[in-house]
């Protein structure tokens, strides 16, 4: 462990996103460490996605800071999007393209070459399961292989940071067992965040879980400690608790 | 210099990986068929040229141009493809230059297939083909300035018909001003420099020009700079959706 590896590879600061009158992200500050899986949590509408649109640079923030493996994302952003895989929410694809060739589009702009490039295409289409579908039009394909596309896009590079919106949203058992296996495998190299509505995911792969509610961070600790808040040792419960209480003391309807 | 051919070689791809391209070729043909030898009088004339294929390409190029960048950024919203593109490590001017470059190289392809009237008129006659190379060229620039304005305009919306109205409403302008009847209508009561102004924004009045056979710079450079400042304002929009 040398140099930069005492920094955090993700650093959030005060960060803060408007969209007109809505105040979706509510100054959030937290940051993640390699070898740490952040499971973010959250009902519908909390910020989630919006959060992680602000880190990968697809939105900008209102105020605040975002830093990525030591890069501000505003400063610096190909510098920081160099170091970043990203699934976003719904995991949009090139209708037309095949998932070959959207492959060997990604490794084009990320500049991959040579043995690598091969190398690290037939890796994640063996390790996301892809080989029976490499020729078929992404639009072709059913819902969970979109998603597995989306996830090998996203680690393709070998990138240090691991962005993911709810990355096992369709996927089958197996396949979810599949992913949380490689997160799991991948973690001590990387910090991943991931977006989710399956607790037992929290508990199965993650070492760190973040609540936000209508853009508020309202717990950031490890699963376990999540785990010893509920009375039930249901992370459900807790997570119920949580959010519903906060959205009473704000005298707001509960969302979810 | 990479990303921006990773990028064109994508987009140009994806045109002909469904029917819309050829469709988009055989209209495009037919339609520049017509307007020659029906509207514009190919054999009537008796003159071994292209001119009368040349003068519709302007109010052709009106509409199908837009018809090519509508898609070109509206698409990406909608689709959701626009936050995979722009989470990647480039520029966004690179994604734009990449996405302009692809388009307009459909319209060169759609329109070295019509190089049969080039045939036809060289069988017929003898024409002055140095001329007939000038209005291709300035055609292509032309379509270029059509396609900036109109990938610009793609960027303000998810909806691919309103970026193509507008598209067509805005490059219309850019035509209208050198037209005679609106030149007439500023000319007496504004002076020279005003009228000449305006007519020196019009694709027609430098399209004219260069159709007459000789390429001036100043009309190479009149396009260029429209090019380039469509597809700057084109940076900007995108980059201001960022903070919406
Ligand atoms: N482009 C936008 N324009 C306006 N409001 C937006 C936009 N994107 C998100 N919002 C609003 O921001 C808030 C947070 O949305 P976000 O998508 O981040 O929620 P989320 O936590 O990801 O929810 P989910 O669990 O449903 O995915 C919501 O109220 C949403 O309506
Ligand atoms: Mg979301």
């Amino acid at each position: 462990m040398s140099d930069n590896n005492e920094k955090p590879l993700i650093e959030i600061k005060a960060l803060d996103k408007r969209f007109g009158a809505i105040h979706a992200v509510r100054g959030i500050s937290f940051s993640v460490n390699k070898g740490e899986v952040l499971g973010f949590l959250g009902p519908n509408g909390a910020g989630k996605s919006t959060t992680m649109k602000m880190i990968t640079g697809f939105l900008e923030p209102t105020s605040g800071n975002i830093s990525v493996a030591g890069y501000d994302i505003e400063v610096n952003p190909i510098e920081a999007k160099e170091k970043i895989g990203y699934l976003p929410e719904g995991a949009p694809l090139y209708g037309e393209m095949t998932v070959l060739s959207f492959l060997n589009f990604i490794a084009d702009i990320r500049k991959m070459h040579g043995q690598y490039r091969n190398r690290r295409i037939e890796e994640v289409i063996q390790k996301i399961h892809l080989d029976t579908v490499r020729d078929q039009t992404l639009e072709t394909l059913s819902k969970g292989y979109k998603r597995r596309v989306g996830v090998a896009h996203a680690l393709l590079h070998d990138p240090e940071v691991l962005i993911m919106d709810e990355p096992t949203d369709g996927l089958d058992p197996n396949q979810k067992h599949e992913v949380r296996t490689l997160i799991h495998d991948m973690a001590k190299e990387k910090a991943i965040i991931i977006s989710t509505h399956i607790l037992e995911e929290v508990d199965a792969v993650c070492t760190r879980a973040i609540i936000i509610a209508s853009g508020q961070l309202l717990f950031d600790g490890t699963p376990q400690t999540l785990l010893e808040m509920s009375p039930s040792g249901k992370l459900e419960d807790v997570f119920r608790d949580i959010t519903t209480r906060f959205y009473e003391e704000k005298g707001m309807a509960t969302h979810s | 210099m990479s990303n921006i051919k990773a990028i064109f070689k994508r987009d140009f791809s994806s045109y002909f990986a469904t029917p819309v391209a050829y469709v988009f070729i055989v209209i495009f043909l037919f339609l520049m068929g017509v307007f020659t030898f029906y509207l514009g009088g190919f054999y009537e004339r008796n003159q071994a040229d292209l001119e009368p294929f040349f003068r519709f390409h302007p109010w052709l190029y009106l509409f199908l141009m837009p018809a090519i960048s509508m898609r070109l950024w509206s698409e990406e919203r909608k689709s959701g493809t626009i936050e995979l593109l722009m989470t990647l490590p480039i520029p966004t001017w690179h994604a734009v230059i990449g996405k302009f470059l692809a388009a307009w190289a459909f319209t060169v392809v759609a329109i070295i297939l019509t190089f049969p009237m080039w045939i036809t008129v060289n069988y017929l006659g003898s024409p002055d083909n140095t001329v007939i190379l000038a209005s291709y060229i300035g055609s292509l620039l032309m379509a270029g300035g059509f396609l900036a304005i109109g990938s610009c305009i793609s960027a303000l919306t998810k909806n691919q018909v309103i970026a193509f109205v507008i598209s067509v409403v805005i490059c219309f302008l850019f035509l209208l001003s050198g037209f005679p009847l609106v030149l007439d209508f500023f000319r007496g009561w504004t002076p020279q420099a005003v009228v000449n102004a305006i007519a020196s924004f019009s694709f027609l009045t430098h399209f004219e020009s260069i159709k007459k056979g000789v390429i001036d710079i100043r009309d190479l450079i009149y396009f260029l700079a429209l090019i380039c400042f469509w597809l700057y304002a084109n940076v900007v929009v995108i980059e201001a959706k960022k903070a919406s």
